[in-house]
């Protein structure tokens, strides 16, 4: 019989990584997800792994950096501005093409904003981040069962790329409790780590780095990286359709805006409008196609963000010319109301 | 015929690119002269700084990790809690560990960790073309103080290894200079020492290197080596300012 537990997600969160092998976390205070480094501060010592509390978000993010590169499974989580002053070594891991799993409690912004749940980082995640020509993997989850589970899924999908890999979660998922069922981890078919750093016994010495300075080796490293994004385009894009079969509108939605437009779906349903959803789970590689293909029956699409309007973009450059894109943003402060949002639906349907 | 004096094992067989007159080959040479002394080459990882540090990676014939501008000490870190068996340093320069790194530096060594840090200080920053340092002598005109380093724009000239010595996890902080031949014996001494108290998990070792930078200082290799004695030596003396016995960490 499978296991259920009453957990609240930032706990659900920091026990899958230490199922999924993860001993080697660090982090630096900041609400709201005090809760992850307060877990492994308890348990990694149960599970001989290692957990420091480093002296900045610049620090856990390189301390991450050099556990990542002796091969081990290594994290680190933070909330918005936390995240922001790890986008130089973010970077600088997927420059070095360095595993690792950055868990983002996303908070309100900009600046010090607030510790309400926001999706203000969605560009932040999606887009890079940090400076230069990369990507990273971005999950996105929707509940505390989806807190667990894309969490073992981030630590395979960072070691089958040799890339960062974000948890895009809010201080609503982060926060709240729920039933989950205890899954076991199960993992990928993943390649062996064949390049880690462990002293060179009795082989040739190896080097992890992203400085590249002779003739061509620029280029050819960024064209490396971008045959990679193009893979994880194919083969990781991960989505949740939710009645889209004879949508009339199909409301595009991700974490607690998916959750909460559950609800007015179905009320929006009860009335008689045929709506559905498409949620995507990973933002990075964003799920263009069935978009697309979804663009060719359904007419109207809506974008509903706790936001001011950034995913709306990526739903535009998906779908087919001639559908319809609508956005409807509730900014941090207050969660978005289901009323809030079946008027919304009502309103562009 | 008896050799008595070759390449470290733990060096490659490749030029230096350092300027004429740079200390950074000396101190390659020291550090690999350690490792070799211990047999520690197959199971010690380097951490690049940037700056002209970075380039370790082209001249040690070890496993080495580059790390963005200061936080060298925090990749040791996570590479020495992963791998608490093998032997970790890192290697920056003066810009690298006492401006933007410092941080890093001051909170790596009060956990004690139990890595090296070669540190070299040249008082300039010297592969962006010798701008102010957090080291550069008062007086001292750079790229960027090209008045001369005035204390009440700048502040004054951090002396890191007095400093990391006040520190509870620090077992040694050194400070060594190069420019004669006494005191380069006198610095293999305390690279070994360094390495030696790493190898007994004594906590964290600091050995900071006053370096010429004759490129950057505007002068001859010769004149930059006077600098040093003339100059630096009295603005940062040197000696060991922290020392910690087996029996206190034990």
């Amino acid at each position: 019989m499978e296991n259920r537990l009453f957990m609240k997600g930032n706990e659900a969160l920091a026990m899958a990584a230490i199922k999924a092998g993860c001993r080697f976390y660090f982090g630096y205070p900041i609400t709201p997800q005090n809760d992850i480094p307060e877990y492994f501060s308890k348990h990694m010592p149960r599970a001989e792994g290692c957990f420091i509390q480093a002296e900045s978000e610049v620090a856990s993010i390189n301390m991450l950096l050099g556990a990542s590169a002796a091969g081990a499974r290594a994290m680190t989580s933070s909330s918005s501005p936390g995240i922001s002053l790890m986008q130089e070594g973010i970077s600088y891991l997927a420059g070095s093409e360095l595993p690792g799993v950055i868990v983002n409690i996303n908070r309100s912004g900009p600046g010090l904003g607030g510790i309400t749940a926001s999706q203000g980082d969605y560009f932040q995640a999606t887009r890079g981040g940090g400076h230069g020509d990369y990507r990273t993997i971005v999950l996105a989850p929707y509940s505390v069962q989806e807190m667990h589970d894309l969490t073992m899924l981030a630590f395979d999908l960072a070691d089958r790329y040799r890339n960062p890999v974000l948890i895009l979660g809010d201080a609503f998922l982060g926060q709240m409790q729920e039933t989950m069922i205890d899954r076991p981890y199960q993992p990928l078919e993943l390649p062996p780590k064949d390049w880690v750093l462990s002293g060179a016994m009795g082989r040739k010495p190896r080097l992890i780095k992203s400085l590249y300075l002779k003739e061509g080796e620029m280029e050819r490293h960024n064209w490396k990286l971008f045959e990679k994004y193009q893979k994880m385009k194919k083969e990781e894009v991960r989505y949740d359709p939710f009645l889209t079969e004879d949508a009339q509108l199909i409301v595009v939605a991700f974490g607690t805006a998916a959750r909460v437009s559950k609800t007015a779906i179905r009320q929006a349903r009860a009335g008689g409008l045929k709506v559905g959803m498409l949620r995507p789970i990973t933002l990075f590689p964003f799920p263009e196609a069935v978009l697309n293909e979804l663009s060719k029956r359904t007419p109207k699409f809506l974008s509903i963000e706790m936001n001011t309007g950034q995913m709306v973009e990526d739903v535009k450059l998906s779908v087919s010319r001639n559908a319809d894109v609508e956005f409807y943003g509730h900014p941090p402060g207050s969660p978005p109301t289901p009323e809030e949002l079946l008027q919304a639906i009502q309103k562009a349907y | 015929m008896k050799q008595v004096f070759s390449r470290p094992n733990s060096l490659r067989d490749v030029p230096f690119h350092f300027c004429p007159g740079c200390h950074h080959g000396v101190v390659h040479r020291l550090v690999a002269d350690a490792l070799d002394h211990f047999q520690l080459r197959e199971k010690t990882i380097g951490v690049a700084g940037v700056g002209c540090s970075v380039f370790v990676y082209e001249y040690f014939n070890i496993d080495v990790a580059e790390a963005p501008h200061g936080r060298a000490p925090a990749v040791a870190t996570g590479l020495k809690r992963a791998l608490r068996d093998r032997i970790i340093f890192t290697y920056q320069g003066d810009g690298d560990l006492a401006s933007i790194g410092m941080s890093e530096i001051v909170h790596t060594a009060n956990r004690g960790e139990n890595i090296t840090v070669i540190f070299v200080n040249n008082t300039v920053y010297g592969m962006t073309g010798g701008q102010m340092a957090p080291t550069t002598l008062l007086g001292q005109q750079t790229t960027t103080s090209p008045y001369g380093r005035d204390f009440l724009q700048d502040g004054y000239p951090i002396r890191m290894a007095e400093m990391l010595a006040t520190l509870e996890g620090v077992s040694l902080s050194a400070r060594v200079a190069l420019n004669n031949a006494a005191n380069v014996l006198r610095a293999k001494k305390i690279v070994r020492q360094a390495f030696e108290m790493q190898m007994k998990d004594m906590g964290f070792t600091f050995v900071e290197f006053l370096s010429s930078c004759p490129t950057n200082w505007g002068m001859s290799a010769i004149k930059a080596n006077e600098r040093v004695e003339k100059e630096l030596i009295p603005y940062f003396p040197l000696g060991v300012f922290k020392e910690r016995k087996e029996s206190d960490v034990l």
